[in-house]
């Protein structure tokens, strides 16, 4: 696997997009008979490299050479057919036809009457043979699995003699035993001497499959690195960043006066999950969140930071566990009956779930308090005025325009928009999903102050953000979620970006030291410094040992 | 000068006015009489009042369907509500001893509007609750509804002679056709209740954006059901006015193709059928612009047989105009021309 040229060189190569630079100077190459993860956060730059590699987007500068020949394809169709083959998050397929047609369409067998369905399905069956998949060709794709589903794209993928396969984040939606069938597919592929780039969220599977990582943050290149080197908290630090904020003046929030209790008293937690969970989305945890309080979630995308702060606003329905407000059990089905508690969730997907775009900034910011007292009894004119004048006023939202559409404002005032949409309806618990991504950095500090006040005037708040310094800034409390589960539920007074980076990486070591490690940190009381600290010692030698992973799987 | 014409184009009433406009202009041409109204009898007479009185029916229809398009749906079944609605006025009216009784008409009505109501009901149940795709789940009243509509007359076209329900098509009150001032109330109404209320608003919302809609708290499920319910109380009223003029009811033709002309009607009044932002006013303008143009094929004299591809003609036009493509064009000569403007004044 050394020694050899690589099959794909991608040599600065740059894109950019009005107003934003997507890729800058970034190098990226893949050998054959290797599986290469890229690795990064949201809007780190990942699924553009893909696109520039097979076409989708041209490239504003750089190389891109494929077996030695420099290429540069018109679209994901010549990308084919040179020999780079994607599959997608979601499956591109068509459910409505049969399998052999799905691996076959659009270079189906011919002969001069049509179609030669005979040795279509011979072909197909020989793919999927290929990939030890024993399912009916003739079967409709409907009645399988999304895993099979999957296994039939990646048939596809490799019928048209791919040199290289890209799998974009191909197991999002699988079980383990499902990671294990793709896995094996994977590494017989690898071992025909593909070149497999791999993406995914979940460590544990990137350190079960892949030989080598690049890193991207920012839509630069971070760094190549050979698995087996790099320590899992090294990559996650890498993959985060660190970031200088204009925040500096904000002190670290300490304890106040009614949080500095055990937050296990009921006369202060305003809403306690127990055991709460969702099949398929996030494991039964625990969480008490005190009145006033900040609890931040801290985990790596996909680590079910998101899913959980879903379940508490009523996005989704949990399926396990309970749920109290104020000491009472309640059952949230609706986003409706959340707020009707109080509780509010913004979401992190701020244009599909956030702001109704096409209405005005006035409009936008009353809707859920509208909503609240139903239609017949409209806020009048007046009051409506009042409340976009001062929340415009407040949250600094420009342009300074109540009648403007929000589709037409930036991201970080639409952000704002959907805050004060959330403040006008004055809730006691406000979960915040990534309120702070992809806004510069001076919305991002107003934003950050807001929340710190909004606290010391009672209002309980659930911070999520893939930046650390931010959870540290702002939380009294910091919980952990690693693949949807939570690992750590910890008060924030001694926590350092060091120690909850190891807390979000760890997890490759054994079942027992990782629970272990978890009761300690969810069980012991307010004094957490010494096991958070110790936790990057603790785990530090264990990354590497792929017979540990728990989705590697056997052949 | 320019910048008046550059902020009046860019108002999404602009072109379905021009076009009126147009239409009215060749209607004066071809017979100078056009904008003539007369009082006969203490009535209203004239090309306009006709115009105005024909197109009732449908402008009432749209007016729901405006509703219902905005909140990203369709209801292809008002056409089939409207042979429904009068099928049950007249058979009631028939089955009655004394049909010309104001209050035999008026239990006609109510019963006519109750049914149609109920219709209104299950499409929303069929689009709120089950989740269809609302072309689909309107298509089934589409058809079966004259089917219903078929059962109810016995296959007859059912006559009736009461000079009440009659009048409801072709009376008048103080001087104007009593259609019309239906129409006007049903406009005043639909457009009081979403704009004086909060539901334009939740309507808008949940058009535009449903998941963050949901998320905000607004009952989806509420709204889907009011605005279906309510277009089929529009096709009711639309029906017995229909029913009413031929003072008979026909399950097969009462209606037929009126939906079509009411999508028509609403988008060319600048309502976008992918829901979202609506226009009432617009609709009464895209209303009278279809209803002006079924007129003018009788005025300029055009054969019968070249009705319809006149009718095709002018709605082609129309929709080339507010095209993405046309408004974006016009959007980049509005700021050429802007620069023009200035770089003269500049000059001088």
């Amino acid at each position: 696997m050394t020694g050899a040229a690589p099959v794909v060189d991608m040599t600065d190569i740059s894109i950019s997009f009005p107003g934003v630079k997507a890729l800058d100077k970034v190098s990226f190459r893949m050998f054959p008979g290797e599986v290469h993860s890229l690795m990064g956060e949201n809007g780190a730059g990942k699924s553009t490299l893909i696109k520039a590699l097979t076409g989708v987007y041209g490239i504003d500068s750089g190389v891109i050479t494929l077996a030695g020949e420099h290429v540069s394809f018109s679209g994901p169709a010549a990308a084919q057919a040179a020999g780079i083959s994607t599959v997608y998050q979601e499956v591109n397929l068509l459910g409505n036809l049969t399998v052999a047609e799905n691996i076959m369409l659009g270079r189906e067998p011919r002969t001069w009457r049509g179609i030669d369905w005979k040795a279509m399905r011979a072909r197909s069956t020989e793919l999927l043979a290929g990939l030890h998949l024993d399912i009916d060709p003739n079967s409709l794709l409907n009645e399988h699995s999304l895993a099979v589903q999957q296994l039939v794209a990646i048939a596809r993928a490799v019928d048209v003699q791919a040199k290289v396969l890209i799998l974009d984040e191909p197991t999002s939606s699988l079980d383990a035993d499902e990671v294990a069938e793709l896995f094996r597919v994977i590494r017989s592929l690898k071992a025909d001497g593909v070149a497999i780039l791999f993406v995914s969220h979940f460590l544990d599977q990137v350190y079960g499959i892949s030989d080598r990582l690049t890193v991207l943050r920012n839509g630069a290149l971070v760094g190549e690195y050979l698995t087996e080197e790099i320590l899992r908290i090294d990559l996650v630090q890498k993959m985060i960043g660190k970031e200088l904020t204009a925040l500096d003046d904000l002190e670290k929030r300490t304890h106040t006066a009614s949080t500095s209790g055990s937050v296990d008293n009921d006369e202060v937690v305003f809403v306690r999950a127990s055991q709460l969970g969702r099949a398929g989305s996030v494991e039964p945890l625990s969480l008490p969140i005190g009145e006033g309080e900040v609890v931040g979630l801290a985990g790596l995308l996909g680590s079910g930071r998101t899913e959980i702060a879903r379940l508490l606003g009523g996005i989704d329905r949990a399926d396990a566990g309970e749920l109290t407000i104020s000491g009472k059990p309640v059952k949230l089905r609706t986003p409706r009956q959340a707020l009707s508690h109080g509780i509010a969730y913004s979401s992190e997907n701020r244009r599909e779930e956030g702001v109704v775009a096409d209405l005005t900034v006035r409009d936008n910011i009353v809707l859920a308090l509208q909503a609240d007292r139903g239609w017949f009894r409209p806020i009048p004119r007046k009051r409506q005025d009042e409340l976009a004048e001062s929340y415009i006023k407040a949250l600094n939202i420009r342009p300074a325009n109540p009648d403007a559409l929000v589709r037409n404002l930036s991201g970080g005032n639409q952000q704002k928009v959907l805050l004060a949409r959330w403040l006008a309806i004055a809730p006691r618990l406000l979960i915040l999903d990534e309120p702070t991504r992809g806004i510069d950095i001076g919305a991002k500090a107003e934003i950050q102050k807001l929340v710190y006040s909004l606290a010391e005037n009672g209002m309980s708040v659930v911070f999520i953000s893939a930046e650390l310094e931010e959870v540290l800034r702002l939380s009294n409390r910091v919980a952990v979620m690693r693949d949807r589960q939570l690992v750590a539920d910890i008060e924030n007074d001694a926590l350092t970006v060091e120690s909850l980076l190891a807390l979000i990486a760890d997890g490759s070591d054994s079942a027992s030291a990782n629970s272990s490690v978890e009761a300690v940190l969810v069980e012991a009381g307010p004094a957490q410094s010494a096991p958070s600290q110790s936790a990057p010692s603790q785990n530090a030698p264990a990354p590497t040992a792929p017979s540990q992973n728990t989705s590697g799987g056997t052949p | 000068m320019n910048a008046t014409i550059g902020k009046l184009a860019a108002n999404r009433l602009f072109w379905p006015v021009v076009m009126l406009l147009a239409l009215f202009a060749i209607n004066l041409v071809a017979f100078p009489g056009f904008f003539a109204i007369t009082i006969k009898d203490g009535h209203l007479f004239g090309s306009l009042i006709d115009i105005l009185r024909n197109g009732a029916p449908m402008l009432i229809i749209a007016i729901g369907m405006t509703l219902v398009i905005a909140t990203r749906g369709i209801d292809l079944s008002v056409g089939a509500i409207c042979a429904i609605a009068g099928a049950v006025a007249c058979s009631i009216l028939l089955g009655s001893s004394d049909p010309s009784n104001p209050a035999t008409v008026a239990v006609a009505i109510a019963v006519a509007v109750g049914i149609s109501l109920l219709l209104g009901v299950w499409n929303g149940f069929l689009v709120a609750v089950l989740g269809i795709q609302p072309i689909i789940a309107t298509l089934i009243l589409m058809t079966a509804g004259r089917g219903v509509a078929m059962l109810i007359t016995e296959g007859q076209i059912l006559t009736v002679n009461s000079p009440p329900f009659k009048a409801i098509g072709s009376g008048f009150w103080v001087g104007v056709p009593i259609a019309v001032v239906i129409a006007a109330v049903v406009f005043a109404v639909a457009a009081l209740i979403t704009r004086r209320t909060a539901l334009g608003l939740m309507i808008e919302s949940v058009g535009i954006n449903p998941e963050a809609s949901r998320q905000a708290g607004v009952r989806a499920r509420g709204l889907l059901f009011a605005v279906y319910t309510f277009c089929a109380f529009c096709a009711a009223i639309a029906g017995i006015i229909l029913t009413a003029n031929q003072t008979a009811a026909d399950a097969n033709n009462t209606g037929l193709f009126i939906e079509l002309d009411a999508i028509l009607a609403v988008v060319i009044g600048g309502t976008s059928l992918m829901g979202g932002r609506y226009s009432l006013t617009g609709t009464l303008v895209g209303a009278l612009v279809i209803q002006t143009l079924v007129t003018t094929v009788y005025t300029v004299g055009i054969p019968p047989i070249a009705t319809m591809v006149f009718k095709a003609a002018v709605v082609t036009v129309v929709c080339l105009l507010q095209s993405p493509a046309t408004t974006a064009a016009f959007a980049s000569w509005r700021r050429t021309a802007a620069l023009r403007t200035a770089g003269k004044e500049m000059a001088a």
